[in-house]
């Protein structure tokens, strides 16, 4: 019964394949700018709110970036509660879009942001390369299990 | 501390400030009463969102928040917040307009509806502008002289807090379509505008941050930019979730012909 009503979805409605793979990206993102946030600016306070030392672009390029991901948590969930609806949801697809939004977003931040734009760094008054690999690393970490997931996901659904 | 310039506030700002809340207050369920007789009952909960916003509106204009924000910025920060963030989140959601056509005869309805499609309405409620119009003039208030000038003029400082509210309101209302619209948008463009204009208002707050207004200190202006900082994200949260809720709503199955 589940399952015809999924093909009948998405026969319906192609673009709610897709769906799954935008939602769970921008709910990941989300997320990681979430849990960014409460840990490292509130609890830890490793981060700095603003450390003065930000060139103008950064500061831009920052506030757009947590605007976005504002945004892209609740959108996530709600495209997801619009899956729901469809029954066109794919779990395994779906986490593993997660896991690829957060991951990138990790990655983006720690590189882009921290180093590039220099919006602000992972601690101060420490030896920062240890941090900003680790940082790094945890980010292309999430990054490939979403990818292996992702496609076994596929295989799983071909087979 | 902000430099001393008008000693207590001006008794005349606050008498008719709470003259017009009041006016707010009375004049909503009267004119929701009276068409209820003609008219499907008014919801419970429009009463009680338009109190809310009235309330918060009030708060940051009259009594000790607004006594507090002639020399402290963090207490500004809230009342601006307030002012310019919930409370026209609130109010929109009291659906004033729709109250209004309700009440209003058929002749008079009728000119204001004309008004409303008017290319100038069209032009001015297109979210680029409110959004411009809301947060340009946040850009202006508080990074030229604007501020130190409104806290010696009371004529200056009711005009800034009339625009905060009123392009806080059209840009709420601009983004979200609560109440009546004449000119809508595609969702698209209302997340790309949202999310421009919330970043602006995080950029705003972290300059702020680094350099209060003149006459603010330090410490005072690192507390109501995070105040702004953290604040406006809660506000936001809920303007989101509406805009989303009404994305769900829209393309809900069956009604897909009427969504984005």
């Amino acid at each position: 019964m589940e399952k015809a009503e999924q093909l009948n979805a998405e026969e319906l409605n192609p673009k709610l394949k897709k769906r799954n793979f935008w939602s769970g990206l921008l709910f990941g993102i989300g997320l990681m700018a979430f849990i960014d946030e409460v840990i490292f600016h509130q609890l830890l306070q490793w981060h700095h709110f603003y450390d003065l030392a930000t060139p103008q672009i950064g500061i831009f390029a920052d506030g757009l970036l947590n605007s976005f991901a504002w945004f892209a948590a609740i959108g996530g969930l709600f495209m997801f509660a619009d899956l729901r609806r469809w029954h066109a949801v794919r779990m395994r697809y779906w986490i593993a879009s997660v896991l690829i939004g957060a991951g990138a977003f990790q990655l983006f931040d720690g590189i882009i942001d921290h180093k590039v734009l220099r919006t602000h760094q992972v601690r101060y008054g420490v030896e920062l390369l240890p941090y900003d690999l680790s940082w790094n690393l945890f980010g292309a970490a999430l990054l490939i299990a979403g990818l292996v997931l992702a496609k076994s996901s596929k295989e799983g659904r071909s087979a | 501390m902000i430099h001393h310039y008008l000693g207590p506030m001006d008794p005349w700002f606050q008498l008719t400030a709470a003259l017009l809340l009041a006016w707010a207050l009375m004049f909503y369920p009267m004119l929701a009463i009276w068409t209820n007789e003609r008219y499907k009952k008014w919801p419970v909960q429009r009463y009680l969102f338009w109190y809310a916003g009235v309330i918060a509106a009030g708060s940051a204009l009259v009594g000790p928040l607004a006594d507090a924000a002639h020399t402290s910025f963090s207490a500004h920060m809230t009342g601006h917040l307030l002012l310019g963030m919930l409370a026209p989140l609130l109010l929109l959601h009291g659906k004033p307009l729709t109250l209004l056509m309700r009440g209003l005869p058929t002749k008079a309805a009728r000119r204001l509806s004309r008004l409303m499609n008017s290319r100038f309405i069209a032009v001015v409620s297109h979210p680029v502008s409110t959004a411009v119009l809301n947060f340009g003039g946040l850009f202006i208030l508080y990074r030229t002289d604007l501020f130190l000038w409104m806290h010696q003029s009371t004529w200056l400082y009711a005009l800034v807090h009339i625009h905060v509210l009123l392009a806080g309101y059209v840009f709420t209302w601009s983004i979200l379509y609560t109440d009546l619209t004449a000119h809508r948008h595609s969702f698209r463009l209302r997340v790309v505008v949202l999310i421009a204009a919330l970043a602006s208002h995080k950029v705003l707050a972290k300059s702020l941050y680094a350099m209060p207004p003149a006459g603010v200190t330090t410490g005072d202006g690192e507390m109501g930019a995070l105040i702004m900082y953290y604040g406006g994200d809660a506000v936001d949260m809920a303007i989101i979730i509406f805009f989303c809720y009404s994305w769900y709503k829209a393309t809900a199955p069956g009604r897909i012909a009427r969504g984005v």
